[in-house]
């Protein structure tokens, strides 16, 4: 029920909202749109120079292997890290609820340590021959101590992928646990009664009634895959976070070097764009999916 | 290194062993220890390399390499060693003087604690009007903060680095602060809490007498208390972890934060591994202890707002 009160209380609660968003949010957004037809030198000068910047954009390779890279790892995050967060909130989940709260605990635990501090603490443990990651592929599948895991072009990618499974499994597994909670027993219950395998009671009666959760998920982890840039600056600190061969080199690690250091903050805004439209249509294009998978 | 190996297999061997066995007995049972042990195995991988930081930072540039986790006690005298304390509280001189690891601490302590507190505040207070209120614009406001979410932070980085110089901000802990004041996923996140409260209750505070201030201090902000503690983590984790936006508007080496700091350390210390990761081993304990204490209202505060749509 809602509450009719007629006054100005409303606004005044959100007019701190308002106010900030008014002028560190609006005014910033509505100048990236003209910043992106600028070329500047750092924030005191600029140039018109119309759609050069994305002509720039469309005929660098450098962008081209960033935008390629990222996307890359966007799609390895959801087809690897929500099956993993997923499959481990299966696997929690029928336990009793304190020994399922001290594991949630345990997997959570990477996500306290933040981004810049995993790339630094992996940056240490994919060292060649002495590193626990090295030395631990190497005592578990006789492979991997002299693994350069970090400079070797082919292998950057897959440690930044290792690094952030550490981090997100977790963090994901939470939601997916707290919406498997929810999920309705009986219908559970009745598939099986009625000779349902377990695969087919998950495909079709637990993922089902927990798609919001799953949308959700997805659309967030896909946001924060194309904004990747903290775990490969760090892991990757001795070339900018480019790595060998740009193999590491993500949308905003390219928006933060030819922006901010470089000085061109219209590029910058133009790159920031891409990616903005490149999230906004993939959220909405899965926005719809899970709508259409409702009906 | 064969021998690790041995152990290894003996140990898989004897896994399989005992999943047969007990195949035998109750399938049941041995499902629910094989779901265990894999659950077990993940968390163990899982927490090493907490295991190997904590060893880590205490053990010598020669032991860090030569042992994985702790050295045998027996060694401990000349493989155990405080030096990466030391050497990272040692004064860094810069154009004002040394400067200490304590004061990036400091700073991070002051942009991570009053950003939260100040969001805290301001997101609980939107949340609030946006759940119980009736007015004109409310649609388009809501329709307004979920969209704005979606839009990248890296892309508002270069005009808000602008407006930050413009108004002489930058370099300063303010011009970090500031523009991060209030969050539209904080907002969200309190809507969603705020709309379980009873309308019943409210209009009863408001026929006893009661403000509409005071109905928000006295009736609504006690009942969201867990998604403010829940809240209340998530802002504090993010900005004491947070890099890019620092790492862009502060310059001078007094006014670093602990992440932008740790960073430049990296390139420093690339030979003593032990210093940096003795940092970043000290930035991890402010978020644990706050974590401990708020945990539990943390779960279920982060995961409402999603798994009620």
């Amino acid at each position: 029920m809602k509450v009719r009160h007629k006054g100005p209380a409303p606004y005044l609660f959100l007019a701190p909202y308002l106010l900030l968003t008014a002028v560190f949010f609006i005014v910033p957004f509505v100048n990236a749109i003209t910043l992106a037809f600028y070329e500047t030198n750092g924030p005191r000068s600029r140039a018109f120079v119309g759609l050069d910047n994305f002509r720039f954009l469309l005929h660098d390779t450098n962008f081209h292997t960033a935008l390629i890279n990222t996307t890359l790892f966007a799609l390895v995050s959801v087809l690897v890290q929500l099956p993993l967060a997923m499959g481990l909130a299966l696997l929690l989940n029928s336990g009793g609820s304190r020994i399922r709260g001290v594991f949630r605990l345990m997997f959570y635990s990477p996500n306290l340590v933040g981004q810049v501090l995993v790339g630094i603490l992996f940056s240490v443990l994919f060292t060649p021959r002495y590193g626990l990651i090295t030395r631990g592929t190497d005592a578990l599948l006789r492979w991997g101590i002299e693994a350069r895991w970090l400079t070797d072009p082919p292998l950057i990618m897959p440690a930044i992928v290792l690094s952030s499974l550490w981090l997100w499994v977790g963090f994901n597994m939470i939601y997916f646990l707290a919406a498997l909670q929810t999920v309705d027993k009986s219908l559970e219950e009745a598939a099986r009664i009625d000779g349902a395998s377990p695969w087919q009671v998950f495909w079709h009666v637990t993922l089902p009634s927990m798609r919001h959760v799953v949308v959700f998920v997805v659309i967030m982890s896909v946001i924060g895959s194309y904004q990747l840039f903290e775990l490969p600056i760090t892991l990757l600190s001795e070339s900018n976070g480019f790595g060998a061969k740009n193999a590491g080199l993500t949308l905003i690690t390219y928006l933060n070097y030819y922006g901010f250091r470089s000085g061109d903050l219209g590029l910058g805004s133009a790159v920031g764009w891409v990616v903005a439209v490149i999230i906004f249509t993939i959220s909405l294009i899965q926005i719809r999916v899970g709508k259409l998978a409702e009906d | 290194m064969s021998f690790r190996l041995h152990v290894l297999h003996y140990v898989l061997l004897g896994l399989a062993a005992v999943y047969v066995a007990l195949r035998f007995v109750d399938r049941g049972q041995s499902r629910r220890y094989a779901r265990w042990t894999i659950v077990a195995i993940g968390a163990l991988l899982v927490l090493s390399p907490f295991a190997w930081l904590v060893a880590g930072v205490f053990k010598t540039r020669e032991a860090l390499n030569e042992y994985v986790f702790f050295p045998p006690l027996s060694k401990w005298s000349e493989t155990m060693t405080l030096d990466n304390f030391r050497e990272l509280f040692e004064g860094r001189p810069s154009i004002r003087g040394p400067v200490y690891f304590w004061e990036y601490f400091l700073n991070s302590t002051v942009v991570a604690t009053v950003i939260t507190t100040v969001q805290i505040l301001f997101c609980s207070m939107g949340g609030y009007a946006l759940a119980k209120y009736e007015f004109r614009g409310k649609v388009a406001l809501t329709l307004f903060m979920l969209g704005s979410m979606m839009i990248p932070s890296a892309l508002l980085l270069a005009p808000l680095y602008k407006m930050i110089v413009d108004l002489g901000l930058v370099d300063s802990l303010a011009g970090v602060i500031v523009p991060l004041m209030v969050s539209a996923y904080g907002i969200f996140l309190f809507r969603q809490a705020c709309i379980t409260v009873p309308g019943e209750m409210l209009d009863a505070a408001r026929l006893d007498g009661c403000s509409e201030l005071g109905i928000y201090f006295r009736v609504v902000m006690p009942l969201v208390r867990p998604m403010a503690a829940a809240f209340c983590l998530v802002a504090f984790l993010a900005n004491w972890n947070a890099f890019f936006a620092p790492n862009i508007f502060l310059h001078s080496d007094d006014k670093l934060t602990v992440p932008v700091v740790l960073n430049l350390l990296l390139g420093v210390y690339r030979q003593k591994q032990g210093v940096f990761l003795a940092g970043t081993a000290l930035a991890m304990i402010p978020p644990a202890v706050l974590f401990f204490f708020l945990q539990r209202e943390f779960i279920s505060g982060l995961t409402s707002g999603a798994v009620k749509g």
